[in-house]
């Protein structure tokens, strides 16, 4: 095995574990041998005809005389997708497969076009005419919450669908004797995760067994396989479910998508191989959006700047329908239950609503409403800094949690973690008093330079009790692992996780090496195929190492256990005398040693040697369901402003992390910069438009602008392990950190620079546009005041 | 529109003799009437630069030309850049450096940087980074990507 960087040991053995091994998964994808959906030939293509308009009654579809057209009169009988949560007032609401007589957003699948080339479906497509009878769209949350909004189901009066309520006892009493109340008004806009390779669907119809494979770009290969078969109530055995190699995800590829419902349907009524591939414009305005909020968070404090109660009104645009299986309150009520985020805080009062709207459906995106409260939670401290003239580092050294475990207003029970250390640790890093003199000498030649910090908890690896508790019907929580030592010696972990480039396949291998004694190029790990791998939930919320890895951990202490029953038998020697390294059972202090192949090979073709003792074969099932870990770190952003132009520019980013026990470095430092990358994006460029009338103004990439390597600064990574009590295998998740941190870091740094005019923007992102009208705002107040 | 014309395709050397409609974009030819899927199409408008391959000796956008343009000319995609089991230097450097997570947008980035250190071996840094900004990744946040093509260039230099 090839490998750099720090070595992983364990006392004084070496472990593949902690090593910066490089992956299993890269000679494919570097070849051009990756497999991902649309790369499968097919017999028929799908297109799908979409709403064009926000909201309406679908009054004719005229479609070419004997073109295969599919519309909700083809499909009655089919269920809606209808996820369900049973508390906070959820109002389940339909989504039905294609739109059914009422069309919701633009970008509604309303029929399916069927071709034998993709192009011969998109040119049947463009025949097809759809006539909507226009009613008045609601797309901005506060103006669907307002009285007498257009109600966008009937299901939903006040187009309230979720209504999440907490406040804890002493709430009043502590508030009414707070020495200041810091008030924020923040505002996060809409957003599309962008995976590089859009959705894509192709559904194999098996005329020999009556079977359908979808293979399909999803994060959730099981899910999908129960929900589509449930929605088409046909047996879940009919239908096997692939998720080839996957074009990143970030959430946008967890929730079910109609467009494969149709796909599945499609291929059993023409027995047939049916595909579908999302071009950007459809992912752009119907893949799925994020992060729509609006937050009013009030903080009081005493006359030490120490928070004392925190209050907060979350009103988060869902989109037209609720999205399978989270439902729309993963961001919602994911940020009343987190919104204390990393400080103490013991009073703590939240209103948070789900509002249903004329526009596309949301869904989870890396981070799930973290991003969100944390932006909101750092400005409101730098902003309460500001009011007790005290510096913003200080604020928080004030606040932050330091005392393990600590059980959160709300209930949550936050393991150990490092919130002050590796605050300071980024403080010392970066250098601030070299910074601001820095930022001084820059002001006087009329350069703009700032400063914002981020500190934050990032909740990873929690497993179904933390879903439970919020009354949902479906908890994604636990993993399974089946892991097998074949008759020749190799070694196949299959998972119920479906990792799409965090390099599960190499940080599962090195945890089943390190227990078995084999090195991790053996270990082959199977996902996403239904037919392949245990049941299981997939990846996504930071929680496949934690989860899968501990599953993981347990299925190889057993076969490591089972092996050294076997070893003790072949070379008759005590139990506590093996040692399981190099591909062998050895007997410690001597030269007796026998291979694992050897060893695998008599537990399946001589079982009757061992007695009855041990059973036959070499096949152990690992399951995990955990209660979930908290990591944690401190984000530093340096950032130049041009006042004329209103741009940002990222100069430097700098992480202070702990993420528990680090599996591999090289794929942790990956994952956190992919996330402080999406971050500064959402940050600065990142956002979805709508006009008025329900349009959307960012249907391509010049328009939607994720970043390039020009925005990314380089990023400066320091990292604390502290071991998790929570996970076995002490790991703590780090994929949504980087995501989370970085939108708050950068805004803070930019309302920095911002000080000498005297104005604040606490909007997300904070474009060139943004920042223009802001310190157009000041310039115009201070002529009235001149 | 659906008249199709006969032209041949030489993709890593090998004559492809297919039939497409003149509106048939190089990238669909490669992929689906060539059958050489490791060139991917992440927007079909030009932004993302996943579908990047090398037609005569410079890196083009395969879904913003039409393939009858690339007759006779020769392309180069991702599966050719490795002899037999040895990597290119490129492909090396992105496993050594970490510059890919999904894959997605990996051929593009390769042959994008492939491309430009062939014609120019002594880039700037500078204009490296101009350069890999044509291109979209949305895993690695690129300082791995950088990282990896600077090392692919020191070693393509040293040949």
């Amino acid at each position: 095995m090839s490998e750099h960087g720090t070595k992983g040991s364990k006392g004084d053995r070496m472990t593949w574990v902690g090593r910066a091994i490089r992956r299993l998964e890269d000679p494919a994808l570097v070849t051009g041998q990756g497999r991902f959906t649309a790369d499968l030939p097919a017999t028929h293509w799908v297109r799908f005809v979409r709403s064009s308009v926000a909201a309406g009654r679908i009054a004719k579809i005229d479609a070419p005389k004997d073109a295969m057209v599919v519309t909700a009169a083809d499909l009655k009988g089919i269920k809606k997708i209808t996820p369900m949560l049973h508390k906070f007032n959820y109002k389940p609401v339909g989504q039905p497969i294609l739109a059914d007589r009422q069309v919701r957003f633009v970008g509604e699948p309303i029929a399916a076009v069927v071709g034998l080339s993709e192009a011969a479906a998109e040119d049947i497509a463009e025949l097809v005419e759809v006539s909507i009878e226009e009613t008045t769209p609601v797309i901005d949350a506060r103006a669907a919450l307002a009285s007498g909004a257009p109600q966008v189901h009937a299901e939903a009066p006040g187009n309230v669908i979720l209504e999440g309520r907490f406040k804890t006892p002493d709430f009043d009493a502590v508030w009414n004797g707070a020495h200041r109340i810091v008030t924020l008004e923040a505002r996060s806009h809409r957003q599309n995760a962008t995976p590089m390779e859009a959705r894509a669907g192709h559904a194999a119809y098996d005329s020999s067994t009556g079977r359908v494979t979808l293979t399909c770009t999803t994060q959730m290969p099981h899910l999908m396989r129960t929900a589509i078969a449930d929605v088409l109530a046909f047996p879940e055995t009919d239908l096997r479910v692939i998720a080839p190699d996957v074009g990143g995800g970030f959430g946008q590829k967890m929730s079910l998508c109609a467009e494969y419902v149709v796909l599945v349907w499609l291929a059993r009524k023409l027995k047939s191989v049916v595909a579908w591939t999302e071009d950007r414009r459809e992912n752009l305005i119907a893949g799925f959006h994020a992060r729509d909020q609006y937050i009013t968070l009030e903080g009081a404090f005493d006359q030490n700047a120490k928070l004392i109660a925190l209050k907060a009104d979350i009103a988060a645009n869902i989109g037209a329908y609720s999205c399978y299986p989270t439902t729309c309150g993963v961001e919602p009520l994911m940020a009343m239950a987190e919104m204390p985020g990393p400080y103490d805080v013991r009073q703590y009062q939240c209103l948070a609503r789900g509002v249903i709207t004329n526009t596309c459906t949301m869904a989870p995106y890396r981070g799930v409403s973290r991003p969100v409260i944390t932006f909101t939670l750092e400005r409101l401290m730098d902003k309460a800094a500001s009011a007790f003239s005290i510096d913003p580092i200080d604020i928080r050294r004030r606040n932050l949690i330091d005392k393990f475990p600590y059980t959160s207003a709300m209930g949550l029970v936050y393991d150990e973690a490092t919130y002050k250390r590796t605050l300071e640790m980024a403080v010392e890093a970066i250098d601030v008093p070299a910074f601001r003199a820095r930022q001084q000498q820059a002001r006087s030649k009329g350069r703009y330079l700032g400063i914002g910090f981020a500190t934050f908890s990032e909740r990873t690896g929690y497993g179904s009790p933390a879903f439970a508790a919020r009354g949902m019907e479906i908890t994604p929580g636990w993993e399974t692992v089946i892991l097998t030592v074949d008759p020749s010696g190799f070694v196949e972990a299959r998972i119920g996780s479906s990792p799409h480039g965090q390099g599960l396949r190499t940080t599962l291998a090195q945890i089943i090496a390190d227990e078995i004694g084999v090195t991790p190029d053996v270990i082959k790990v199977v996902h996403g195929d239904t037919d392949r791998s245990p049941y299981g939930w997939g990846t996504f919320a930071s929680r496949s190492l934690v989860i899968s890895g501990g599953a993981t951990l347990i299925a190889a202490q057993k076969v490591r256990a089972k092996l050294i029953k076997i070893a003790s038998h072949m070379l008759e020697a005590a139990a506590g005398d093996i040692v399981l390294e190099d591909g062998q059972a050895k007997v410690a202090g001597t030269d007796r040693a026998i291979t694992i192949a050897k060893m695998a090979r008599e537990a399946y073709h001589q079982s009757h040697r061992f007695k009855g003792e041990i059973e036959p074969g070499l096949t152990e099932t690992g399951s995990y369901d955990p209660p979930g870990t908290f990591s944690n770190a401190c984000h530093v952003a340096i950032v130049e402003l041009d006042v004329e132009t209103g741009r940002v520019t990222v100069e430097k980013f700098l992480v202070a992390e702990d993420a528990g026990k680090i599996i591999n470095p090289m794929i942790a430092d990956g994952q956190v910069h992919g996330g402080i990358a999406q971050g500064i994006g959402n940050a600065l460029l990142e956002e979805i438009i709508y006009d008025e009338s329900g349009g959307i103004l960012t249907a391509n990439l010049a328009d939607y602008m994720p970043p390039t390597a020009h925005e990314i600064p380089p990023i400066e990574l320091h990292h604390i392990e502290t071991p998790s009590t929570n996970s076995i295998t002490k790991a703590k998740g780090l994929g949504e950190g980087g995501c989370i941190g970085a939108p708050a870091a950068v805004v803070n740094a930019i309302n920095d620079a911002l000080a000498p005019f005297g104005v604040v923007i606490d909007e997300i992102p904070a474009t060139p546009q943004r920042v223009r009208a802001a310190l157009r705002n000041a310039e115009e107040v201070a002529k009235k005041t001149a | 529109m659906s008249e199709k014309t006969d032209i041949t395709l030489t993709i890593n050397g090998c004559a492809h003799a297919i039939k497409v409609e003149p509106r048939r974009t190089l990238a669909d030819a490669i992929r689906e009437d060539c059958g050489q899927t490791g060139t991917h199409i992440g927007c079909e408008h030009g932004i993302c630069g996943a579908c990047t391959v090398i037609v005569d000796g410079e890196p083009v956008r395969s879904c913003l030309m039409f393939a009858v343009q690339a007759a006779g000319k020769p392309i180069r995609t991702v599966e050719g850049l490795a002899t037999g089991d040895a990597l290119h230097a490129i492909q090396q450097a992105f496993m050594d450096h970490h510059g890919l997570q999904c894959g997605f947008c990996t051929p593009g980035f390769l042959m994008l940087a492939v491309g430009v250190l062939e014609r120019e071996p002594d880039i700037s840094d500078e204009e490296l980074l101009d350069v890999l900004s044509s291109n979209l990744c949305r895993c690695t946040g690129y300082q791995n990507i950088i990282k990896a093509v600077r090392a692919a260039a020191k070693e393509m230099r040293g040949k």
